[in-house]
């Protein structure tokens, strides 16, 4: 070993940057640039329908094509995204999960197109979808039928694809739903648990093999703020995972053990006030997964400073991988081994996590296991009543936010002078031009030969053969999205995934300044009952395809918590279904949540059934990212009222909401 | 607003029409004393409504957790194919201090909002004692007025909130292999042998053909001990496994419902008579307790007035109300 400060640097890590959207072709030129800046993986976004399996000309992907990623329908589309861009020397990260089977056939077949041998090809499919019911809401079908999606992808891949990282176990989106940091470790250690006692019970991999398997196991992580506790989190992934591999699945080979993990660090605490202050944050945060060199992390991508605002644009990414090659290539970080080694702060701190994420893993294990525990909803009750102590903790000021509940005051940034423009924004006119596109493509295809590979998806599908091998047939035949999941839901139906509301307790202070303003509230609301004869009922909905539950979710506890009857229906609710609701529940206030920028289109729509129904009175309100244009046009919809992150009181926002029903009542 | 005329509101009501129904749904859980009268004569116009005397209520009751919801969205999309219309009051039990609910079942359930012949509301029983038993009731005199088939969702083992025996025609106890206490409860006679017994979450076959073999043997035990047969002996409670994630099992279920519907035909009018009175009883004494009870003359002279007052066209709100009146005013001659 050389002396410390003169050793040969490390090898930095991946530096990525999550990017996609518009089109296939707009996005082949975002990636083309990124890699010239010096990035040096590439990591896809697709847009929500792409995730949930619809094509373009499918109503429920109205408003959403092209948002918040890229519309990949069939291999042209692959095949554009990629165009020029050789895949045998490409390393692919694609966060892809319900659809990932179909998205890695497309990508296996365009190479393929491209001369490319399948097995040299490098990259990620995300393909959790345990996590999608519990935080990122894209899953399609029943979690047995998932599991079966994921080992397949995984047993296809360890002899196929050998350098693919089959699946990301994630904590990343888990912590974005306001997992602590033992829940974070422990349910995504009992998800890897649950996949891969799913792919040894396919009996499809040799018992001497099963270590390849495990070790292309790989994981994607969260960092908060809290930075010395997320350092310690990291090593204490290290070392439970090293038990697990070893004493659940006696791996042998310490290579095969080995913690390998990709990071987003933390979104959720990144803020709409002074949003500069974001970039300070998300630094301290890479801290926390690069500074120990025996946890550091292969792959990072980072959010933006406009993070709360919108859609992040190439500006802004690009500082943010501006912060990782400082930290990379200026500091003398890479110079040194592990820097807490023998730290017994750092040693008592990562026990203490082990121990306590340990007797969690045994909890969901207990109950049966990581699909057990998705379906009877205990994580997610468990994750929401995190989430809700946290919020609470900043409303009542106990957690400090510098320019939210603390030092607020403060010259004016030039970054935010004109907020509509600080953000990336989506041409609408994308939706009708893919949908055109899309129309073409499936004219002119062979129609017979898709057929045939649809029918053969759907006879797999009832078997237990693989189903990657019918997919990549059916991704040359021409097949779409949305047509490859329609076959499987011909099979194996949809899901609802459990709320986690209906049960989750918020521990309230019991006396104190926030008490007496519940207390307050919940007079309010017994005095309307009384007048009105039947309590106050409110409607949260979340129409589209958009899977941010987390507004949603606290919005409807606090309001059951001051007093409201509430209906809380879960995400992807169409508008129809919305009035329908509204309708048969006889609510009195309606409240919309929609974070994925499609309200303009979906807003107005369930404004206007609403009428059509003679339901026009009952008050709307909507909450989400909602650009302040955008809120006016709302407004001017006929919307109440519109709220947005920076509204962080929730006790604020019920105080509203009563007011409007009791108006409503007064003008009846 | 000006108030609509009960008359004209329960034609709408009768015809099916969501709006029409879904208002009459609000008026009855309106507990303001001046809006008693409206509520008295809207359910009183609804209390010949063809499809209430042809139609089916079916309870389905059973612990927190074993598919209820899920169960409920399988069988009515079923009973809706047949060309039946489904109504379906989801009664929430979550009550916290606050006064209000998140009323979760209808997250469960997934069905075509066009179809006008399906509606669901949801009820929280939070509020007062008592409180919202009543409007369960009458919500259900209201969906049986407009609906083929009204479905009960309830939570809870023998002692539910709601007594769903007082409104159900049918009572389906759903359980999920596993459910060990419920064995218990029916074993020691604990608990009332319900009319259907359904081992949800029969996904996994060879667990639920066990579940399935332990409660015939729990039912042998109860009957052994003698245990309340449902409301009549000479009906073997069938026990059928479903799975509402798969879609299995649902034909059966529909065919036990259909049976024992056709089983109690003859003495429909009877039972729902008496589930009435049991209802209009239950109420009052939760109401008034034991001295309201003994006030009015005691358990046995309630009961007689009570059937009298309905066979004589009182609606049970109505009778409710009466009898709360009749006991205020003998406390006032009472020193
Ligand atoms: C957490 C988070 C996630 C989590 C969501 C977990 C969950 N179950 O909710 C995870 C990691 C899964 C996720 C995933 C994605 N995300 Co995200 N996510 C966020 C993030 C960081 C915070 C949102 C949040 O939960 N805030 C906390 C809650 C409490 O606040 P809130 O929802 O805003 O609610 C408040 C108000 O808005 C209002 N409100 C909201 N709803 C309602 C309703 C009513 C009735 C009322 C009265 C008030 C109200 O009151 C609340 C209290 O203050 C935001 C950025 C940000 N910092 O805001 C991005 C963000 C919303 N995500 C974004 C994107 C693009 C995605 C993805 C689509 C990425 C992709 N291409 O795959 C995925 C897919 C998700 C999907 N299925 O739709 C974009 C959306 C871009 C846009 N609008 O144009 C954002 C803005 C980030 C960005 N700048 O790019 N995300
Ligand atoms: N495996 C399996 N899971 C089921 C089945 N039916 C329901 N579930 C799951 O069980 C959980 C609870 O289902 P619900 O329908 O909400 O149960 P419920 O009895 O209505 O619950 P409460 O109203 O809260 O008492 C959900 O996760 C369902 O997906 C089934 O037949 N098989
Ligand atoms: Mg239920």
């Amino acid at each position: 070993m050389a002396e410390y400060g003169k050793r040969e640097r490390d090898k930095p890590w991946i530096m990525r940057t999550y990017s996609g959207h518009s089109t296939a072709t707009a996005s082949n030129e975002l990636y083309r640039t990124n890699l010239a800046k010096g990035q040096t993986g590439l990591s896809v976004a697709f847009d929500l329908p792409t995730q949930t399996g619809y094509d373009a000309d499918d109503p429920l992907a109205r408003g959403e094509v092209g948002k918040v990623g890229v519309p990949v329908s069939h291999i042209g589309d692959m095949r554009a995204l990629f165009d020029g861009l050789p895949l045998d020397q490409m390393n692919t990260s694609m966060t892809i999960n319900a659809t990932a089977v179909w998205l890695l056939s497309l990508y296996i077949a365009t190479a393929e197109d491209q001369g490319v041998d399948h097995h040299v090809l490098r990259g990620t499919t995300q393909n959790d979808i345990i996590k999608e019911y519990l935080s990122r809401g894209t899953h399609i079908f029943p979690p047995a039928a998932s599991m079966r999606l994921i080992t397949d992808l995984i047993t296809y891949t360890v002899d196929e694809v050998p350098k693919w990282n089959p699946i990301n176990i994630c904590s990343y989106h888990l912590q974005e739903a306001g997992a602590t940091p033992t829940q974070e470790l422990a349910y995504a250690l009992v998800t890897a648990i649950g996949v891969l006692d799913a792919v040894k019970a396919t009996g499809r991999v040799p018992e001497n093999e099963f270590g390849k398997v495990v070790g292309r196991m790989s994981f994607f992580v969260n960092a908060g703020i809290r930075f010395v506790e997320e350092l310690c989190k990291m090593r204490a992934f290290v070392e439970l995972w090293d038990r697990v591999t070893r004493e659940r699945y006696g791996v042998t080979d310490a290579k095969q053990r080995r913690f390998r993990y990709g990071v987003q660090v933390n979104s959720l605490g990144l803020t709409e006030q002074q949003p500069e202050n974001n970039v300070i944050r998300i630094v301290l945060e890479m801290l926390a997964v690069t500074l120990s060199k025996d946890a550091r992390a292969r792959a990072i991508q980072l959010p933006a400073w406009n993070e709360a605002l919108g859609l992040p644009r190439p500006w802004d990414q690009q500082w943010s991988l501006r912060a990782q090659q400082i930290l990379a290539y200026e500091t003398d970080l890479l110079e040194y081994d592990d820097l807490f080694d023998g730290s017994p702060v750092v040693r008592a701190k990562t026990q203490q996590l082990v121990d306590s994420a340990w007797a969690e893993v045994q909890e969901v294990l207990k109950r049966g296991g990581a699909v057990e525990a998705v379906e009877t909803g205990y994580i997610k009750q468990k994750l929401v009543e995190s989430n809700a102590a946290r919020l609470r903790a900043i409303e009542a000021g106990e957690q400090i936010v510098v320019g939210v509940n603390k030092y607020i005051e403060g010259a004016a940034s030039p970054l935010t002078e004109n907020l509509d423009d600080a953000i990336l924004t989506v041409d609408p006119e994308v939706d009708a031009s893919q949908r055109a596109a899309l129309a073409r493509w499936k004219e002119t295809r062979d129609s017979a030969a898709t057929d045939a590979a649809l029918a053969e998806i759907e006879r797999v599908a009832r078997t237990d053969e693989n189903l990657m091998a019918a997919s990549i047939a059916a991704a040359h035949a021409g097949v779409t999205t949305g047509e490859w999941a329609n076959a499987l839901r011909q099979v194996w139906g949809e899901y609802r995934a459990p709320t986690g509301v209906a049960g989750a307790t918020v521990k309230a202070s019991r006396s104190g300044a926030a008490a007496e303003t519940i207390g307050r509230l919940r007079k309010r609301l017994d005095a309307l009952e009384e007048r009105m004869g039947r309590r106050a009922k409110l409607l949260v909905g979340k129409p589209g395809l958009d899977g941010h539950s987390n507004g949603a979710e606290q919005i409807a506890i606090k309001a059951r918590d001051v007093g409201f009857d509430v209906v809380y229906e879960g995400i992807r609710v169409s508008p129809e279904q919305i009035v329908a609701s509204a309708l048969e529940e006889g609510v009195h206030l309606i409240g919309l949540s929609i974070l994925s920028g499609s309200h303009l289109a979906l807003v107005p729509e369930v404004v206007q059934r609403l009428r059509d129904a003679g339901l026009g009175d009952i008050p709307v309100v909507a909450g989400g990212i909602i650009p302040e244009a955008d809120a006016d046009r709302l407004r001017a919809e006929g919307v109440a009222a519109v709220y947005t992150p920076k509204d962080f009181e929730l006790d604020n926002i019920m105080s509203d909401l009563i007011d409007m029903v009791d108006r409503q009542h007064a003008a009846e | 607003m000006p108030p609509s005329d009960p008359n004209e509101d329960a034609q709408h009501v009768m015809s099916s029409d969501k709006a029409a129904v879904s208002r009459a749904l609000n008026l009855v859980e309106d507990r303001r004393l001046e809006s008693q009268a409206r509520v008295a004569a809207l359910l009183a116009a609804l209390k010949d409504a063809p499809k209430a005397a042809d139609g089916h209520r079916v309870g389905l009751t059973g612990p927190p957790g074993v598919g209820k919801s899920t169960l409920t969205s399988v069988l009515a999309r079923s009973v809706r194919r047949r060309g039946l219309t489904v109504g379906v009051v989801a009664v929430d039990p979550s009550s916290i201090r606050s006064g209000g609910s998140l009323l979760g079942d209808r997250a469960r359930m997934s069905f075509d909002p066009t179809d006008a012949g399906l509606f669901v509301r949801s009820l929280a029983t939070a509020g007062e004692v008592g409180g919202l038993a009543y409007a369960v009731n009458s919500a259900v005199r209201v969906l049986a007025a407009a609906y083929d088939m009204v479905v009960i969702e309830t939570t809870g083992v023998g002692q539910s909130e709601v007594d769903v025996v007082d409104v159900a025609d049918t009572v389906v106890l759903v359980i999920q292999p596993g459910s060990g206490d419920v064995l218990q409860f029916l074993k020691a006679g604990i608990m009332e042998i319900p009319d259907i017994l359904v081992v949800n979450k029969a996904d996994q076959e060879e667990l639920a053909r066990r579940a399935v073999a332990d409660l015939q043997g729990a039912i042998q035990t109860a009957q052994a001990v003698g245990a309340a047969g449902g409301q009549d002996a000479d009906w073997q409670t069938p026990i059928v496994a479903t799975s509402a994630t798969q879609g299995t099992g649902i034909d059966a279920l529909i065919a036990a419902l259909e049976q024992h519907r056709k089983h109690i035909q003859s003495s429909l009018a009877a039972r729902r008579r008496q589930g009435e009175v049991r209802w209009v009883l239950d109420l009052f004494s939760r109401k008034h307790g034991e001295h309201g009870v003994s006030t009015l003359g005691g358990p046995d002279r309630l009961e007689a007035l009570a059937k009298r007052e309905l066979d004589g066209g009182q609606t049970p709100l109505a009778l409710c109300e009466q009898l709360s009146r009749g006991y205020v005013a003998a406390l006032g001659k009472t020193p």
